[in-house]
């Protein structure tokens, strides 16, 4: 809502304050200002000016040479202008830019010479004062803005500020004003608000308008068919219309509300609409057959042709405002094409209405138009105030003298005019709260907001549609006393609370994972469905069954996530694609998985990926393996996994560098060096590996409780192997032999070494691991060590593995 | 014999001193103490001696050993530590060469400025409650007050999944799952993911993150309310910063508040940071609407309480000095490794 200052004035005079005073004042006590502005802000320097004598200019055909009186802004002595317009003569009054003066767009003017004469400013158009023909419509735009004395506007005096001449010197004032305060975007809606702001007197007084007479029940028959939906409708009838530009005031504050003025007409509808908030229409009565007004619901499949020439089909759940046999008018929402003032338009139907919000903002978004009009009347606004917006425009109408307002009108009223009541309860409002503001403020403060105080009760003004309950009153109270007035205190009682256990074991894998020099990342939780190809998912994969928003950014947006693979990948080829060297980064986020219910479910997941630097398998493998151990995972396997059956993401990895991690039979992650086609897929030119962990299920496997084990009290025996074995063989097969030979007294396996080449045969590999070995029960000797050894190589011997010669 | 003493114990002194190396000591001191050394060569001479002058010379041979001894000693600590420093000496590396970089990773800015509000909660005794980011327009909107065709649903732009299903546009919704399954008093905070159908610029994502605060319990007030976000607010920014509360409008509070905070740049005088308002709007905020409280199944006249919702992002941004929001979504490490 952008405010004309001129406007306020009239209803309460605060031209004296400063305006930033003002603005900071409104918005403390809740029509919060955006921004002010200053019209002709930039403009300096310019002023009336009369042309004495325009004569072709001696070099040039296309210019000419003008003695300008500029009155007091001169010397006394006309000044030379040279000009390239073609519409000046002598007589002319025309806004002069002088030597050293500014435009709009921080164009600046200075004296010099044109084709050797000399030029002491510029002549200006419209366009250079930032001025449209709109404003001026006697003047044309390309040319220079020859200006005419107006009715009812100071005189033009030679060398005056042109802003003061045209009345380009109001501030425009820009609210955000919210959904439950329809009443403040209106100029009286923020007189009521400046006037409880400031305590300054408030000017407003009921319209009034002479009229002709005439019996309009002869001339128009209004009737209501759905009185849910239309509480009130009031009608009148302008006859003998005359069409012209309004008068410099109104398009001066139209102006300065951001309105284009049209003229008089639709001027003096907008000119309503802004200063009382309520929306007009105006119908052709020509058009209106059977001269019968019918505010119905719509018959399905009923067309209309609105305004802006689109031919729309409407349903029956849908109110119109239709003559004896069709739809003129979507209610509040946008007249038809017929409906309009035309240039021989002679008699007029002015209507103001009162339409249900929820009904108004369903058609409006069914038919896909919000108006101006719509946008107001779905906020719900008030019957009462139709009434006085209605006699207004009629006031204008004599004012303009633009047509003969007929004395009688048509007021179909259903609506509700129970005061609306709340109790008054000052006591509890400070124990709400927390404040010790006195009774009798309390009721200053809602009595200037215009609420009725008595009997216990406050009554709210007919167009606050906003108060309802108590907490409400409270509000009023708080916001005239100032919110910032109310003390600051430390609730009270005691409460503890800690992180849950899930929250809990989420940050320590993130403190893992940043301590194995992994970096977080934050994605989106929506991806394109195309992402699945580009992680390889099979086509049956249950993992492309998505929630799907039905209303997207965009199609890389259009789906929640059932993998959060894909997003680390995107990450990981970002990084790539802006020459990050490499990278290792992880995120602990949600999957979005259908369930069948309403609602899906969310799993965590722990999605890893890195590139770049010396790393290969093993180091994703090392760091998922030490973040198991560090969030309190013990004992999982890895086994080499090819099938999406295993687990849903398998494709997308390297087959044979690929493994699934399980906890027993529990499948609970994957890892791996990428597929080849998928680091093809990102444009990722290096090898790189992720993992994705399931981190709800990883949960469930933690020891929460570490339980300390003894120190040692004897000393440890170790041997080291090197066994040759098939190349083919998975060490872990090794590993799970000698841990099953040894048995007990097994402290640790560790391999050391792994050899492929000359001195072993070919498709055989050496593997060597350190086995340490020691018991509680006393120091182990040569025998018993031996002795597992050989335990160890008999073991080894079932899986065709020997000791290495 | 005492005067061979005397000379013993001066040309040892003398040679003592003037020693420089380990071996050479050894050597002195099998010349001087060893069992062909000059003083027990005269020692073994006292046989000779008289009766009286035995003890006497006794004596002085005695102290002369000690007096070697002590001298060997002494020189043999002084060349340990000559020894030591010259080794130490010889070991100076530059210790301007970079140190051998160890592998550490950092959190997302978003996760560390989370935890830091977190912690600040969990101290005034809040829970940290979590929700489904799929949501049931029943929790995101009509159990907020906010009933189908409500206009203010106009200013939170949603994405929707079915008519009943939506990606959750405020975590407020935990605030009713929450008042739903527990009984006041309740301190609770949601963080979380929060989707608006709102088209990717500088200061505008589909995706972000909301902090929403709820306290309800017997005689909670607004000047609760007030305090609990000086108290946030300055643990956040300092001591020293001010907010300002503004009339403002949710649908699921009244009296509902703006926050704002006094800009860091210009402290309240206006500058192009806050654009010219010398406030940075940081939260909205407002005691739970009583509809809400009575949907929940909480009495409006025996419980109160206020609720409110921070943006992450904002926070982050505004400690950090990040004035692009897309920055954090986009992941670059040359981004990440700075925080």
């Amino acid at each position: 809502m952008n405010l004309s200052m001129k406007w306020l004035n009239d209803y309460v005079d605060v031209s004296d304050m400063p305006i930033k005073e003002f603005c900071s004042g409104l918005t403390i006590s809740g029509s919060k200002v955006e921004r002010w502005e200053t019209e002709g802000e930039e403009i300096d320097k310019v002023v009336v000016g009369k042309l004495l004598s325009v004569v072709p200019h001696e070099n040039s055909d296309h210019l000419v040479v003008c003695q300008v009186d500029v009155g007091k802004a001169g010397s006394g002595e006309p000044i030379q202008i040279v000009t390239g317009a073609s519409n000046v003569k002598a007589g002319d009054i025309v806004p002069v830019a002088m030597d050293g003066s500014t435009l709009p767009g921080g164009v600046k003017i200075k004296k010099g010479k044109l084709r050797g004469v000399e030029s002491n400013g510029m002549l200006c158009s419209l366009g250079e004062l930032g001025l449209t023909a709109r404003d001026f419509p006697y003047a044309i735009e390309d040319g220079i803005f020859i200006m005419q004395e107006e009715e009812g506007c100071p005189t033009f005096e030679l060398g005056m500020d042109i802003r003061e001449a045209i009345g380009l010197n109001d501030i425009s004032v820009e609210f955000e004003i919210t959904s439950n305060r329809p009443d403040c975007l209106a100029v009286l809606g923020l007189a009521r608000e400046t006037h409880a702001t400031f305590d300054r007197s408030l000017k407003i007084k009921a319209p009034e308008f002479k009229g002709i007479d005439g019996d309009i029940n002869s001339m128009l028959k209004v009737e209501i068919h759905n009185k849910t939906l239309c509480p009130r409708y009031i009608a009148g009838v302008v006859k003998n219309v005359k069409i012209a530009p309004s008068p410099r005031w109104m398009r001066e504050r139209l102006r300065a509300s951001g309105v284009r003025p049209i003229n008089n007409f639709v001027d003096i509808t907008n000119y309503v609409m802004l200063e009382y908030g309520h929306p007009m229409h105006a119908f052709d009565i020509r058009y209106i057959n059977g001269a019968a007004i019918n505010i119905r619901n719509a018959k399905n499949g009923e067309t209309i042709t609105t305004l802006d020439g689109m031919e729309r089909t409407l349903t029956e759940n849908m109110l119109v405002i239709a003559d004896a046999d069709k739809p003129v008018a979507v209610a509040g929402v946008m007249g038809g094409e017929y409906s309009g003032i035309m240039d021989d338009t002679v008699d007029v139907v002015f209507e103001a209405a009162c339409f249900d919000g929820a009904s108004v903002r369903t058609t409006a978004k069914a038919l896909g138009m919000r108006t101006d009009a719509s946008a107001r009347f779905e906020k719900g606004l008030d019957p009462q105030n139709a009434y006085p917006a209605l006699i207004r425009a009629f006031e204008l109408v004599e004012l303009l003298g633009c047509g003969e307002v007929v004395k009688t009108i048509i007021d179909a009223d259903y609506s509700d005019k129970t005061p609306k009541g709340v109790k008054f309860d000052p006591e509890w409002i400070n124990n709400f709260l927390g404040s010790d503001i006195p009774e009798a403020e309390m009721k200053t403060y809602l009595e200037r907001l215009d609420f009725k105080v008595e009997n216990g009760m406050a009554y709210a003004p007919s167009v606050r549609i906003d108060i309802e309950c108590k907490a409400d009153i409270a509000e009023e109270v708080a916001r005239l006393y100032g919110y910032n007035k109310i003390p600051k205190t430390i609730i009270r009682g005691v409460a503890e609370a800690q992180l849950s256990p899930k929250q809990k074991f989420e940050r320590s894998i993130m403190n893992a994972m940043t301590s194995l020099g992994a970096y977080e990342i934050t994605t989106y939780s929506f991806i394109s469905p195309k992402y699945f190809d580009k992680i390889r998912l099979p086509e049956n994969s249950p993992l492309r069954k998505t929630v799907i928003i039905t209303n997207p950014l965009g199609e890389d947006t259009s789906v929640m996530r059932t993998t959060i693979l894909p997003s680390v990948c995107e990450v990981m080829a970002r990084n790539y694609n802006n020459r990050n060297p490499e990278v290792c980064l992880f995120e602990l986020g949600n999957e979005y998985i259908p369930n069948g219910g309403e609602l899906p479910d969310e799993p965590v997941r722990l999605g890893v990926g890195m590139y770049g630097g010396k790393r290969d398998f093993y180091d994703i493998k090392g760091i998922i393996d030490s973040m198991l151990e560090l969030v309190g995972v013990e004992d999982v396997e890895y086994t080499s996994c090819t099938d999406s059956a295993v687990f849903a993401e398998a494709d997308a990895f390297h087959p044979g560098r690929c493994a699934v991690i399980k906890k027993g039979d529990k499948v609970l992650g994957i890892l791996g060096e990428l597929h080849p086609e998928v680091l093809e897929n990102y444009g990722i030119g290096v090898k790189a590996y992720a993992a994705k962990i399931n981190v709800t299920e990883l949960m469930a496997e933690a020891t929460a409780v570490k339980v300390y084990k003894p120190l040692p009290k004897f000393p440890a025996t170790t041997r080291d192997l090197a066994i040759v074995c098939d190349e083919t063989l998975p060490v872990a097969e090794l590993e799970k032999a000698i841990k099953k030979a040894v048995g007990n007294i097994l402290e640790s396996v560790t391999l050391f070494d792994v050899y492929q080449g000359k001195q072993i045969a070919e498709g055989k590999k050496s593997v060597a691991y350190a086995i340490s070995m020691r018991s509680h029960e006393g120091t182990l000797t040569d025998e018993q060590a031996d002795a597992a050894v050989k335990r160890v190589l008999k073991e080894l011997a079932n899986l065709g593995a020997e000791l290495r010669a | 014999m005492k005067e061979q003493l005397e000379k013993i114990r001066q040309l040892a002194e003398k040679e003592l001193s003037e020693c420089g190396a380990a071996d050479v000591l050894e050597s002195l001191r099998v010349k001087y103490l060893g069992k062909k050394g000059e003083l027990t060569a005269i020692l073994k001479q006292m046989g000779g001696l008289s009766a009286e002058e035995r003890p006497v010379v006794g004596q002085l041979a005695n102290s002369v050993r000690q007096s070697i001894e002590e001298m060997i000693a002494e020189r043999s600590a002084a060349l340990k530590s000559e020894l030591a420093a010259a080794k130490l000496k010889m070991e100076t590396i530059d210790v301007t060469l970079p140190g051998k970089k160890q592998t550490v990773g950092k959190l997302h800015p978003l996760t560390a400025t989370l935890n830091e509000v977190k912690e600040i909660f969990l101290g005034m005794g809040f829970e940290v409650v979590e929700g489904p980011e799929v949501e049931t327009d029943h929790y995101c909107f009509e159990a907020l007050n906010m009933p189908k065709h409500h206009p203010a649903r106009d200013t939170q732009d949603t994405f929707y999944i079915n008519d009943n299903v939506v990606l959750r546009t405020q975590t407020s919704s935990v605030q009713i799952r929450t008042m739903e399954n527990k009984k006041p008093p309740i301190r609770i905070i949601s963080p979380g993911r929060v989707y608006r159908s709102d088209a990717v610029d500088a200061t505008h994502s589909p995706l972000f993150h909301q902090i929403e605060g709820l306290v309800i319990d017997k005689g909670i007030t607004m000047a609760d309310l007030n305090g609990t976000l000086e108290l946030l607010m300055q643990r956040l920014y300092g001591e020293d910063c001010k907010i300002r509360l503004r009339p403002h409008h949710f649908p699921y509070t009244e009296p509902s508040a703006e926050v704002d905070i006094m800009c860091f740049n210009c402290h309240g005088e206006g500058c192009p940071m806050c654009k010219n308002e010398g406030y940075i709007e940081l939260l909205g905020a407002g005691m739970v609407h009583p509809k809400v409280l009575e949907g929940c199944g909480i009495d409006p006249e025996v419980y109160s309480g206020f609720a409110f919702g921070i943006g992450l992002e904002r926070i982050t941004m505004g400690r950090y000095e990040i004035k692009d929001m897309r920055l954090l979504y986009e992941n670059d490490m040359r981004f990440l490794g700075q925080f």
